[in-house]
């Protein structure tokens, strides 16, 4: 495990990447880590492309921004063209759906997989692919506990959600076990 | 008990408030500070204190200080064009000796400006945006769990100086949310405006007292007395006479001034051990401090020195750790406004360099790092 | 013998007033309402902005603010709510309140708070020398109005009542008598009280528009105002440059803002507290 997660979440408006960095990070506090999360306000948080970034450290956190991620996730083109660009070299790109196929970031380490459409499928709405992203991302990178995720899970949705909500963590838990990463 | 839990910087500036013991709040929205008013919208009713959501800035300093005349602990939250509006009240606070905190969110400016991305530009405005000499108590805190201990100061400051403390949060902060483990129960210092102990018709609101801050009674106690934005003598009534006025300005600055030793806060790293000292506050620190960790791995000798009280300014700490450097280095997101504060009260031999960023986006550790190298070449 | 009403002012009497000024009758129209409503003065809290009749906070043995220009109603808004148990009085001028203070006057109709705001009407800046203000009529001189205001005036009752006072009334320095009837009544109404009073400036205002003598004014006053119960007999014609007096607006059915807001602190409180 890195000591450093720089973490980006990008992707449209509306599906929920803030809201999926508040729970990461939340849960990376509640596993006994430093976090912080931060997004870019504005007219850029509807529609179009949004993103949110989280520090997770096992020392204090200084500068709380990302400059550049290690760990990328892109849930649409927009925000594949506008951020792939701010990985570090060999850094993490997890992709959903066949976002940026054809034009991975030589020698990023590529996750591809179906993350909206697992929850589509499985959980009968888009809504919950950023939960679904957070179960992927811990999968491949193990940044929180899975114990500690589903205390933020409970923290952050209202209860009566909550079950869901694991259940499509878990989804994405399992679906990133069988990613096999690749390097063009 | 304390629980860790993941909070941004506006709310922690509401849970300090509420800790301070605010009991009135008056607001207009403006981004990037409305979510302190949402949270004392939500927190303040179920404990019985007072929201109000006015027609505009203006009318929210001026309910605050109504209510703070009273006996209150209120305060506003706004942001640099709100801010502006407030300036004329902010006088009227500081003339009139009433307590209370103005929380400003800093965002890009001027005027409309970038309203949702950061900036330290409110730096000077803090200080000089009302009209005539007074002093006033500015704090710029740096983390989500210093906003919170910080918010809790400004409002015991505010009371014990009878003066408008601004909480200048800059939108980083305000927006950031990190690690936050805080007691709800944990008991801290809270300071309450002196009270007169003397009979009422012998009451003096404005007397010329050795601190400089006369007792302040609260409304409904027997103590009727004027408040005025006309200057005004011991009593409360407006007075032209000489040396009322020269002596009554003279304590308006004095009784912040004289106490700077008192009410300045800072944070110090290697600031005795360097060649080159770095000066942050706000957001702003975090990326110097990493830049100076780094640079001191690599075996150069960096400071920093983070005033949390941002006004008043103290000089001969500044001057005191500035001598015998080779050079120090002001990076903030505005044009040098703390910078030109620290090349007036440097000596002229030292070399003090801004490093301004204004273009909305935080600066970052690299940015420092790099001057501090061309700095020592 | 004193008054019994003089209890009310301080002891830093004469006044700043010039003579045939009509403060000083509004003052004490004020200061007989609240003595026969048998107010507490440690119980009161006047407000003030700024101009001449702002300067009334100043001779009251109250709980005084004088605040800022035009911001009186917001102070009394914030020093209400944080005591609602103490009585507001909140004292203006026409310009005071309907020109640099329009913007808070609409909005303390709306909301409701209960207190009194007594607006002096005299159709100028005073303090200043004379310039018109949104409440000199149309055609009337002023420093900075020299061949007449061409500004249409507002009709200040009328834009209290469009902006949703629960209490509206209109009274003169020359019905002294009625006026301390309306601040009365005024004052018991439950919710935010207006009252408009037709004043005279000789100096400022009478000596430029024809009228320089204080007596000729109150004669003016007089004779240019008409009480409700006769207006409503008289035609658009007859009432064209008349002020109609009495109370104009009561709705008792508003809910009171620190009514409405002590009920939701008690519903956030589950009722328990």
């Amino acid at each position: 495990m890195a000591t450093k997660w720089k973490i980006r979440l990008s992707g449209t408006g509306g599906q929920g990447v803030i809201k999926g960095a508040v729970i990461l990070a939340e849960g990376a506090l509640i596993d006994g880590s430093n976090a912080t999360q931060s997004q870019v306000y504005g007219p850029e948080s509807r529609g179009g492309s949004t993103r949110a970034e989280v520090n997770i450290s096992d020392k204090a956190i200084l500068f709380p921004k990302v400059e550049n991620p290690n760990l990328l996730l892109c849930m649409s083109p927009q925000a594949y063209e506008k951020y792939s660009k701010d990985l570090v070299p060999g850094g993490i790109l997890v992709l959903d759906g066949d976002v940026g196929a054809g034009q991975e970031i030589p020698g990023a380490k590529v996750y591809r997989c179906p993350i909206t459409e697992i929850a589509r499928e499985n959980l009968g709405s888009d809504l919950s692919a950023n939960v679904v992203a957070l179960g992927v991302l811990n999968g491949i990178a193990n940044m929180v506990s899975r114990d500690a995720m589903i205390e933020s899970l409970e923290r952050n949705f209202k209860a009566k959600i909550v079950p869901a909500n694991i259940k499509a963590y878990d989804l994405g838990l399992e679906a990133a076990a069988k990613i096999e990463p690749y390097t063009v | 008990m304390a629980k860790v839990r993941l909070v941004q910087g506006n709310e922690a500036c509401a849970l300090g408030a509420l800790k301070a013991g605010a009991s009135f709040y008056a607001g207009y929205p403006i981004t990037p500070s409305t979510e302190i008013a949402e949270h004392m919208a939500e927190m303040m009713p179920a404990c019985g204190a007072r929201f109000v959501q006015m027609e505009d800035e203006i009318a929210s300093i001026g309910a605050v200080i109504g209510a703070a005349a009273t006996g209150a602990k209120a305060f506003t939250a706004t942001s640099g064009p709100g801010f502006s509006l407030m300036q004329e009240l902010v006088g009227y606070a500081a003339l009139t000796e009433v307590p209370c905190v103005i929380v400003d969110v800093q965002r890009m400016g001027p005027s409309t400006g970038l309203p949702t991305l950061s900036s330290q530009g409110d730096i000077q405005q803090a200080r000089w945006g009302s009209h005539g000499d007074h002093s006033v108590i500015a704090i710029a805190p740096s983390s989500v769990m210093e906003t919170y201990y910080q918010t809790i100061k400004a409002f015991n400051l505010a009371e014990k100086y009878r003066t408008p403390v601004v909480f200048l949060l800059d939108e980083e902060i305000g927006h950031l949310r990190e690690r936050f483990e805080v007691d709800p129960d944990e008991a801290v210092e809270i300071i309450d405006r002196k009270q007169p102990t003397c009979a009422p018709e012998e009451y003096l609101p404005y007397e010329n007292v050795e601190d400089g801050v006369p007792a302040m009674a609260k409304f409904g106690q027997g103590y009727r007395y004027h408040i005025t934005g006309l200057t005004h003598n011991e009593k409360g009534f407006y007075s032209s006479a000489l040396p009322v006025v020269d002596t009554f300005n003279r304590r308006l600055l004095g009784k912040i001034e004289d106490h700077v030793d008192e009410i300045f806060e800072s944070e110090e790293f290697f600031t005795d051990d360097c060649d080159v000292l770095l000066i942050a506050y706000g957001s702003v620190a975090r990326s110097a401090q990493e830049a100076m960790e780094e640079l001191r791995e690599q075996g150069l000798k960096v400071g920093l020195f983070r005033p949390i009280t941002i006004w008043p300014i103290h000089e001969e700490k500044i001057k005191a750790l500035c001598a015998g450097k080779k050079a120090v280095i002001v990076p903030e997101m505005n044009m040098a406004q703390y910078a030109r504060e620290v090349r007036r009260i440097v000596p002229s031999e030292t070399p003090v360099i801004p490093l301004s960023r204004v273009d909305s986006e935080l600066i970052i550790p690299e940015e420092v790092a790099e001057l501090v190298k061309e700095v020592l070449k | 013998m004193k008054p019994a009403y003089q209890k009310y002012f301080r002891d830093n009497l004469p006044h700043i007033w010039c003579a045939g000024c009509g403060n000083g009758i509004v003052m004490s129209a004020w200061a007989r309402a609240v003595d026969e409503l048998g107010l507490d003065k440690n119980n009161m809290i006047g407000v003030s902005g700024i101009g001449c009749s702002s300067r009334i906070t100043g001779y009251l043995d109250l709980h005084t603010l004088h605040t800022a220009h035009g911001r009186a109603l917001p102070f009394a808004t914030g020093a209400k709510m944080a005591r609602p148990d103490m009585d507001v009085f909140v004292f203006s001028g026409d310009g005071d309140c309907s020109a640099i203070g329009g913007n808070h006057f609409i909005h303390a109709c709306r909301r409701n708070i209960n207190m009194t705001l007594i607006v002096i009407n005299n159709n100028i800046y005073g303090m200043t020398g004379g310039q018109f203000s949104p409440l000199t009529p149309f055609g009337k001189k002023a420093t900075t109005a020299p061949y007449g205001s061409i500004d249409r005036s507002f009709n200040l009752c009328d834009l209290a009542i469009g902006a949703g006072a629960s209490f509206v009334a209109r009274g003169d320095i020359f019905h002294a008598k009625q006026l301390t009837d309306l601040i009365k009544a005024g004052y018991q109404h439950k919710g935010f009280s207006v009252i408009e009073v037709i004043a005279a400036c000789p100096i400022s205002y009478g000596r430029r528009n024809g009228i320089p003598n204080p007596a000729d004014m109150m004669q003016y006053i007089k004779e240019h105002t008409v009480m409700k119960a006769a207006a409503e007999k008289m035609s658009a014609e007859e009432l064209a440059d008349k002020h109609i007096i009495g109370v104009l607006q009561e709705i008792n059915e508003a809910p009171e803002y620190c009514e409405s807001y002590a009920a939701l602190c008690e519903r956030v409180q589950g009722g328990t507290k």
